[in-house]
């Protein structure tokens, strides 16, 4: 029985020196490193560590766990993070349906939350949050991107295609919101389609002059595959999702000299970046993706903003993230009302690199300082 | 809307259906020989095109990596036959179900860890890339053509065995009575590992082959394997042949139905209504056509057991 209370009183000390800690700052990380697409996960992984350790701090602590794209699991490892480590701030999620079923309830219990990657329309309009900051895109930026800057290079019959589910009818929204003109037509496919021999056959017979479409993951990897064996000739375009550093290895020659439009590339040119790609080619011995530098950036803001305040006091912690004051690898970086980036948005064209594998390369700017179209329906 | 485009798509069905029957002749034949439902068959679809994408990285040939692919598959079969799914003739049909669901589990996990979450490579070789143009001024890939006579090849084929070989003579016996053979004298147990690593082998060679157009990734084989299961569930479960029908009928009617129906639907309706409408309903096709075969022939096209 003795034992027992020394032992009892001895945790209870060890958890009283526990808490001497209080300025450490805890942050949990929710995100997809099994299961399809975990690649994405990884490196925002990556990319979120990589600056931690370039920044030198030793009183931030993450804590990661895995979702396997599962919305129910990253729900209840979103509570255990707030629950039982009491974490400071979220961050991590990949995939739209993941953050809706998340993020809402999270910044209501007065946890900040910061998205690496996904952005639908809810959170940027109108159930938009002042704990909520999206540090990488609100998910129409680069499709939109892709319709002005096609319209600008003068294709006048593009024919779109996406999957049959939200993101991808979102994904063909945004893109005909900045075409404004008319496009040949629309084919939805199914979601995890592997064969694309139909819908190829009905480009091939439509008079479009350009193909944009919205295949993210492995149905991308199987379509320009397909694409390329058909013979059909008609310039590619994509948002950057289809044409990532590890994607485009997976498709080879077929990618070749389609464009996408992305929010960074590996050879911009600015301090920040040099630091970044270099770095994270010294660590983990592979190219960045972009999720890697938005993972990247959304770990430099938090530095940025602890430099000012602890998460504890959290006006002044929210006011440091709003200022945004870091240096963004995608060059320049504010947030807009509903507290989404406001950024350029640029064109990338896959080709040969110097190793014979398809690389993307920077063309310039599609866009300047696009804003999502939904932050008048944010009331904050 | 032209007649190229509908012998194009006809085309499409068709591969779309070889390829299917190389999975559901598999499946059928274990179910209908063993009794056993496999849902680990598409399994061995992914362990054929993971073979074949690494025997083909490392050699440069994709002969030789669709050689590798069709042993691994094979033999990974015999082995799983030999280590679990014989354990599982006697067990109900819900304890299989579980059980080949885990084996899934396994491949997968066991995959990813091998090889990593990222997709492979593979991509037909250089004398199959390209197209031919067919008589109407019809385009279309030689690799889909060439798909399109294998699957005719294997169909032959295997009618052959099962119709004149001995092996064939007890697989039809092994499904009019399986209790029966057994008491003629006739080593069962070889006899069922020998048709499970023949199936297996089809998934792989399937695999493979369809890896090469499409993506070689973790869970490649599952959605191919709902679609085998249609197959064989119209085609009458255990019947080759029916396999053969039931496959070529879903690889048309699905092909098909994805092109024409949004199509139907613009004729009344606002293109991109039309599209949304026509899209989903084409998704659901096939399942309402195994639905109506179903309700006029509950036992499917061709059943093994009358």
């Amino acid at each position: 029985m003795k034992q027992i209370t020394r032992l009892g009183l001895g945790l209870l000390l060890s958890s009283s020196l526990v808490t001497a800690h209080a300025d450490d700052v805890k942050i949990g990380m929710i995100t997809t490193l099994s299961g399809g697409g975990s690649h994405l996960g990884v490196d925002v992984r990556d990319g979120f560590m990589l600056a931690l350790e370039q920044s030198g701090r030793d009183d931030v602590e993450v804590l990661i766990q895995d979702d396997a794209r599962r919305p129910d699991l990253a729900r209840s490892l979103s509570n255990e993070f707030m629950q039982r480590d009491e974490v400071d701030i979220l961050t991590g999620i990949i995939w739209s349906n993941l953050a809706m079923a998340v993020v809402p309830s999270v910044v209501r219990q007065g946890t900040f939350y910061l998205s690496p990657n996904a952005g639908p329309s809810d959170l940027a309009g109108r159930m938009c949050h002042e704990n909520y900051f999206n540090v990488a895109y609100q998910n129409d930026n680069l499709h939109g991107a892709m319709g002005a800057y096609m319209r600008e290079e003068g294709y006048e019959r593009p024919i779109i295609m996406a999957p049959n589910y939200p993101a991808g009818t979102d994904a063909l929204a945004g893109f005909k919101h900045l075409y404004e003109g008319e496009v040949v037509g629309e084919l939805y496919t199914q979601m995890g389609q592997t064969d694309y021999a139909a819908e190829i056959a009905q480009i091939r017979d439509s008079d479009a002059d350009s193909l944009f479409f919205f295949l993210p993951g492995g149905m991308g990897i199987s379509f320009m595959k397909q694409w390329e064996s058909s013979g059909v000739d008609m310039p590619l375009f994509g948002a950057a999702f289809s044409f990532d550093e590890i994607l485009i290895k997976a498709v080879g020659s077929a990618a070749i000299g389609a464009r996408n439009t992305s929010l960074w590339a590996y050879d911009l040119e600015n301090e920040a970046n040099d630091r970044f790609v270099e770095g994270f080619q010294a660590a983990y011995d592979r190219m960045p993706t972009l999720y890697a530098a938005q993972g990247y950036d959304t770990a430099n803001l938090i530095l940025s903003a602890l430099e000012t305040a602890h998460p504890d006091d959290k006006d002044a912690f929210r006011e440091a993230l709003r200022a945004a004051d870091f240096d963004s690898v995608r060059g320049e970086f504010r947030f807009g009302p509903n507290q989404h980036p406001i950024q350029d948005i640029y064109v990338r064209e896959v080709v040969e690199g110097d190793d014979g594998e398809p690389t993307n390369r920077l063309m310039g700017i599609a866009v300047e300082d696009i804003q999502d179209v939904y932050f008048e329906q944010c009331q904050m | 809307m032209s007649v190229t485009l509908l012998i194009e798509q006809l085309l499409n069905g068709v591969q779309l259906g070889t390829m299917l029957f190389l999975m559901a002749s598999g499946l059928t034949l274990v179910f209908g020989v063993m009794g056993l439902i496999n849902l680990a068959h598409g399994s061995f679809y992914m362990v054929g095109a993971y073979a074949t994408a690494t025997v083909t990285a490392s050699s440069g040939s994709f002969l030789l990596g669709l050689g590798a692919g069709i042993a691994a598959a094979a033999s990974v079969g015999a082995l799983v036959e030999l280590l679990v799914i014989r354990r599982l003739y006697h067990r109900p049909h819900l304890d299989q179900v579980l059980a080949t669901f885990a084996l899934i589990l396994i491949f997968s996990e066991g995959t990813r860890w091998i090889f990593g979450s990222s997709p492979l490579w593979l991509s037909p070789p250089s004398w199959l890339t390209g197209f031919v143009t067919l008589p109407g001024d019809t385009r279309y890939p030689i690799y889909r053509l060439m798909l399109i006579g294998v699957g005719i090849a294997i169909s032959i084929a295997l009618y052959l065995l099962i119709s004149r070989t001995r092996l064939g003579m007890r697989i039809r016996a092994g499904e009019s009575d399986r209790e029966m053979i057994g008491a003629l004298g006739i080593n069962i147990s070889k006899l069922y590992t020998l048709v499970f690593a023949l199936g297996a082998g089809l998934a792989g060679l399937a695999g493979a082959l369809v890896g090469a157009l499409q993506s070689v990734q973790v869970g490649m084989g599952e959605p191919v394997l709902i679609l085998a299961f249609v197959v064989i569930v119209i085609g009458g479960i255990g019947s080759i042949k029916g396999a053969l029908l039931g496959a070529l009928l879903v690889g048309i009617v699905d092909t098909l139905g994805r092109v024409y129906l949004p199509i139907f639907f613009q004729t009344f309706m606002p293109p991109s209504e039309a599209t949304g409408v026509g899209s989903a309903l084409a998704a659901m096709l096939i399942y309402i056509l195994m639905a109506l075969i179903l309700a006029f022939k509950p036992k499917g096209l061709f059943s093994a057991h009358d």
